[in-house]
């Protein structure tokens, strides 16, 4: 269900080949933002609440939020689903809920996608630092 | 320049073990071959001009550099001050490694939990219930002719793996390599690898554990509704048939039903079709495993006190409660006041709110790269990358162990992860002035002899 601007989607999150190279000494580059600051949506709901490819988003479930920016995906149909590959973004979003397994609930996440122009989307390291203390000292 | 061939990689699961590298007179690594794109920009990051070489401590806010016996003293008064803190991580390193942190562990009275946690922990959940049916990777080379992937996608996550082992390799009863196979794919999304199945199937997400329940219907021929999980029942009945018909199969499955609701139920009923399935054929199942040595800290952990991971030594002995003694559980339950994470990055890859627990307390990440983990910690100590700078054992997704090759030499300075966790226990134990738990007192009890009666003696008794 999706109304102006506004989609409501089911959250998955996972591995990608992008994903799997920046994670390997580009984690404080803009090379991991490309590769998992990114949201993936199916083409027909972009079109659906007009959102833009290339355009940054806010995200938001009920344990956080955080600006990516919105990609097409290339794997639909998968309407009513959106994808952000696993790391520091789609963290901000997922359920930590385990379950009493010790697995959080990093699929099957209700979230809504809305437009946020002239939002910037953070690198990993200062989202990590500016949604935590930032660490301490001992 | 030398060329240095039978390279491991220490990426993946997958552990693809025919990497070269050319290698200059300098040590630099010019350019490998045979790895897969992520495998080779492994290689060829190690050396990147802007990785750090020198222990950092969290002074006034900001990483501040020290010398390695700085960041060694300071991460052992963490871990001897602690009451209760955490181990994390092992996976990206060796056995060796690991073994060395369990001892820590036992001696500091922590909880040893490796990555498993979030990714094939509901796997071993299962096992555990229901046992499980599987085989080795030249198996499926040699003989497997129906390949199913579900919930997993091998062209991103194991590049290597369909080409290598699993789909296009040409085994002896599979001599025509993916023409002998049949490939069947379950994904919510129309992955690559889905795209070149022989049959996709596209479930609605979550609701894996239904379809893998109307399978086990099919096999028996049993009545299904119109659909289940928005599979369509003509659909259901035709993969059905395909396994049932296979002379072998094998499912491999990944974070799609690992992570997703049901967690370690999904896995329960996916060893039960395979289960149902050996009632016509021969099939097996195998969990993707990500890291390339994340079975092998489970085997270590397994050897050493019984079980795979989450493993709490606050009592004095191993206990094993995965959803109260895993990491993710701890943190969230401010149940740990200190963290050493090691080949690994929870921060990256943790949910925010465990991630904001382990930057409330101290913590020491051992890693060589910058990653948001090594940026929230007290301590970071850069470490020599196994499989390149350090050799070691690891166990492939199999469970096949193969010995990882050092090829170069770490930069001037660095220590491998084993000579870190090490020389902090060394440290530790100085500091809390009490022997090793675990190897001197071991050494200290005298051996019970037991010597047989001899036969005059029993013959004694007898009479």
């Amino acid at each position: 269900m999706s109304s102006d601007n506004v989609l409501k989607a089911n959250l998955i999150t996972g591995r990608t080949v992008e994903q799997g190279i920046a994670i390997e000494g580009f984690k404080d580059k803009p090379e991991y933002i490309d590769a998992a600051g990114v949201v993936q949506v199916d083409p027909s709901d972009l079109k659906a609440v007009n959102i833009w490819p290339g355009s940054t988003v806010l995200a938001k479930s009920d344990y956080g939020e955080v600006v990516v920016k919105a990609a097409r995906s290339p794997y639909g149909p998968h309407p009513g689903i959106v994808f952000i590959p696993m790391g520091p973004w789609a963290n901000q979003i997922v359920n930590p809920d385990t379950d009493t397994t010790g697995m959080p609930s990093f699929k099957g996440i209700s979230v809504t996608i809305t437009p946020a122009p002239g939002q910037k989307v953070l690198d990993a390291i200062t989202l990590i630092k500016t949604t935590t203390k930032g660490g301490v000292e001992a | 320049m030398r060329t240095v061939t039978d390279i491991v990689c220490p990426f993946c699961g997958t552990l693809c073990d025919d990497i070269e590298a050319d290698i200059d007179e300098s040590g630099k690594i010019l350019q490998t071959r045979n790895a897969c794109v992520v495998g080779d920009n492994k290689f060829m990051t190690l050396q990147s001009p802007d990785r750090h070489l020198h222990p950092r401590i969290r002074k006034g806010g900001e990483l501040v550099e020290c010398t390695m016996d700085e960041a060694i003293n300071k991460a052992a008064e963490i871990l001897a001050n602690a009451k209760h803190p955490v181990y994390y991580g092992w996976s990206s390193t060796s056995c060796e490694a690991t073994e060395a942190g369990m001892a820590l562990t036992e001696d500091t009275g922590g909880i040893i939990d490796n990555t498993a946690t979030v990714c094939h922990g509901p796997s071993l959940l299962a096992i555990h219930t229901v046992g499980i049916s599987t085989c080795t990777l030249g198996e499926i080379i040699n003989r497997a002719d129906c390949v199913v992937y579900w919930g997993c996608n091998p062209v991103n996550a194991h590049p290597r793996h369909m080409s290598r082992y699993s789909l296009y390799k040409r085994g002896f009863f599979t001599e025509r390599g993916k023409s002998d196979r049949t490939e069947i794919v379950l994904d919510v999304r129309n992955t690559e690898t889905a795209q070149k199945a022989d049959v996709f199937l596209q479930p609605e997400q979550g609701r894996d554990y239904e379809l893998m329940d109307a399978l086990r219907v099919a096999f028996r021929g049993e009545p299904l509704p119109e659909s289940v999980a928005g599979i369509p029942r003509k659909d259901i009945e035709k993969v059905a048939q395909l396994m049932k018909d296979s002379r072998f199969g094998i499912i491999f499955f990944g974070m799609g039903l690992t992570q997703t609701r049901g967690k370690h139920r999904n896995i329960d009923i996916a060893i039960s079709v395979t289960t149902d399935l050996n009632k016509y054929t021969k099939f097996l199942i195998m969990p993707m495993r990500g890291h390339y040595n994340v079975t092998g800290a489970n085997q270590v952990s397994l050897w050493e006190c019984g079980f795979p991971y989450a493993v709490d030594f606050a009592r004095g002995f191993p206990r094993y409660n995965p959803g109260e003694s895993s990491t993710t559980d701890v943190l969230m339950h401010n149940e740990v006041d200190a963290a050493l994470v090691i080949a690994a990055d929870p921060g990256a890859h943790f949910p925010i709110d465990m991630v904001k627990r382990l930057a409330s307390i101290p913590l020491i990440a051992v890693d060589p790269h910058a990653t948001p983990t090594t940026e929230i910690a007290t301590v970071h100590i850069p470490s020599a990358m196994v499989g390149a700078e350090d050799e070691g054992s690891a166990y492939r997704m199999d469970n096949v162990p193969i010995r990882m090759r050092k090829f170069v030499e770490p930069p001037e300075g660095i220590l491998t992860d084993k000579e870190i966790i090490e020389r902090i226990h060394e440290r530790v134990k100085e500091l809390k002035g009490t022997p090793s738990v675990i190897y001197e007192r071991a050494l200290e009890k005298p051996a019970v002899t037991v010597t047989a009666p001899s036969f005059d003696s029993l013959l004694q008794k007898a009479t």
